[in-house]
């Protein structure tokens, strides 16, 4: 990959020691995957939040990253941390657990990266337009970002993501690159598609076939299509393969399938769906903790859970544990328009900056969580050691 | 003997070759705190890495492995270079930041052509590696 004077200057070190350690790796990165130049990107998304992902050797790197004098020159966004940073106490987080991660955001916040701790930055305004480029590292903020915005980035990793929070630019290769972005494959849907679960079992289906191909759907019904639902689409196919772009008919802004060129096709039938739910379903029995939001609660998903335990009988509270994870701007608001109060009051929380997924729920002494999201109910079992329930929140929350 | 590749990580050293002929995950793989090899299913398993000029395929696994090269460094138990016959991100991200100097696509196979226990000098900055 060739650089500007300008670049070569700063791997010289005359921006120093850290700005060089992040162009060395952006070097790196487009070498390895044969990038031509370094191109500008719009904002980070820097994953490598939690202190149960990385552990002490990201913390320590972290510590000394910040301390050699790493800044952020464009926007960059943090993905959830660990813990809820106001109220990890109240979500019973170990408190050596907590120390670690506070000195994590720490870490970052010195380094000047938002502490938005959100893997749903579109729903909270952090939306790259149709052809923009970025640099976002989680796996469903960047399929929702190719996709749904039709923005351009690759899978970062959270080192890559960080270099390029501090460069500005990225290794041009890949999803960044127009001939890269065509359909693989056709997805033809035949299933009703009705239901949270009915996308996130698809999504699970196909990046399961998809391999290296971006797949394309037809079928999917506009007015079923929310954001919502194509968010845990997405996540899902990002969670059991690596599909960091897909096209969905009269749904995504790019529909990029060639004409002419014969393509393989997949029908996926409600049947089909409703055997990926019970391959899903590890709980049969009652569950320790309902946990939604994975990716984050929009405000429009939190406002949907209120009302649901608003028309509850008065007085019966919740029998397990129940978390809303979401952006902590969005709890903010959710806060101001009262929706939190009702979800407390039913015996839920309205949990911020982190997410089932990446919180140490098994030191918590949960064994089984209940989940309406592909994408949880994929990890849980690996990740944090739960049997899990699937299913939608009507029935979740009855 | 003498090879020629590509620049990774920049830097010099030398040491005895441990070689493997499999892809290692950092991340689970190898002990942060010894740099012995922990995973069972690896053929060096058991096998420290510390200051030994790593000769194995490709790194594997999860990202956070490159942080683990890193805290082996800190450490002091980390490899004296790295020679990877194709590199990925993992591992050469994790070289760069530790600055463990590391080379790839040498013109004829390293692990194939090194054995464990000779001695090997790696110039990264000019992507040489020799034996002897």
């Amino acid at each position: 990959m060739d650089l500007s004077r300008q670049e070569q200057e700063t791997l010289d070190g005359e921006e120093g020691e850290a700005a060089a350690k992040a162009m060395a790796i952006l070097q790196a990165v487009g070498n390895i995957y044969g990038a031509d130049k370094l191109i500008p990107v719009t904002s980070a998304q820097v994953a490598g939040v939690s202190y149960k992902t990385i552990g002490d050797a990201g913390l320590e790197f972290l510590e000394d990253f910040a301390s050699k004098g790493a800044k952020a020159t464009i926007p960059a966004y943090l993905n959830p941390a660990g813990m809820d940073l106001k109220d990890w106490k109240r979500m019973g987080v170990p408190k050596k657990f907590a120390e670690k991660q506070l000195q994590i955001m720490s870490s970052y916040t010195k380094i000047g990266i938002s502490p938005t701790c959100t893997c749903a930055p579109y729903h909270i305004g952090i939306r790259p337009a149709l052809g923009e480029h970025v640099a976002w590292s989680e796996s469903n903020a960047i399929s929702f970002a190719n996709s749904m915005l039709g923005a351009r980035t690759n899978r970062e990793s959270a080192v890559s993501a960080l270099a390029s929070a501090i460069i500005g630019k990225t290794p041009n290769f890949g999803l960044h690159l127009e001939e890269n972005r065509k359909a693989g494959f056709i997805v033809a849907v035949t299933a009703r598609m009705e239901k949270m679960t009915d996308f996130g079992a698809l999504g699970a289906i196909v990046g399961k076939i998809a391999r290296d191909r971006n797949p394309a759907f037809i079928g999917i019904p506009r007015t079923k299509a929310t954001e919502e639902r194509m968010k845990s689409l997405g996540a899902a196919m990002a969670a059991t393969g690596s599909v960091a772009l897909y096209f969905a008919k009269d749904i995504t802004p790019e529909w990029n399938v060639e004409k002419g060129t014969p393509i393989e096709t997949i029908e996926v039938s409600q049947d089909i769906v409703d055997e990926q739910k019970a391959v899903m379903q590890t709980e049969k029995g009652a569950v320790g903790l309902v946990a939604i939001g994975c990716p984050h609660c929009s405000i429009g998903e939190i406002r949907e859970i209120a009302k649901k335990l608003e028309s509850r009988p008065a007085g019966k509270s919740l029998a397990m544990k129940l978390w809303v994870c979401t952006s902590r701007k969005t709890k903010d608001e959710a806060d101001k328009l009262g929706l939190s109060k009702i979800i407390e009051k039913a015996g839920g929380l309205v949990v911020a900056d982190t997410c089932m997924v990446v919180a140490p729920l098994e030191e918590m002494g949960f064994k089984s969580t209940a989940v309406n999201s592909g994408k949880a109910a994929t990890y849980l079992p690996s990740l944090c050691g739960q049997r899990v329930k699937f299913a939608d929140i009507e029935e979740l929350l009855n | 003997m003498i090879f020629h590749g590509r620049t990774i990580s920049k830097g010099k050293a030398s040491g005895e070759a441990l070689v493997g002929t499999e892809a290692i995950s950092f991340l689970g793989g190898v002990d942060p705190k010894t740099g012995k090899v922990i995973d069972r299913q690896n053929p060096l398993f058991g096998k420290s890495i510390a200051g030994k000029v790593l000769v194995i395929p490709r790194g594997k696994g999860s990202t956070v492995g490159t942080y683990v090269l890193y805290q082996l460094k800190k450490n002091g138990v980390a490899p004296a270079a790295v020679i990877n016959l194709e590199s990925e991100i993992i591992i050469a991200v994790g070289a760069i930041i530790s600055e463990i100097p590391m080379v790839d696509r040498l013109d004829k196979n390293p692990v194939e052509n090194i054995k464990t226990g000779m001695k090997v000098k790696v110039d990264a900055d000019k992507g040489i590696v020799e034996i002897g």
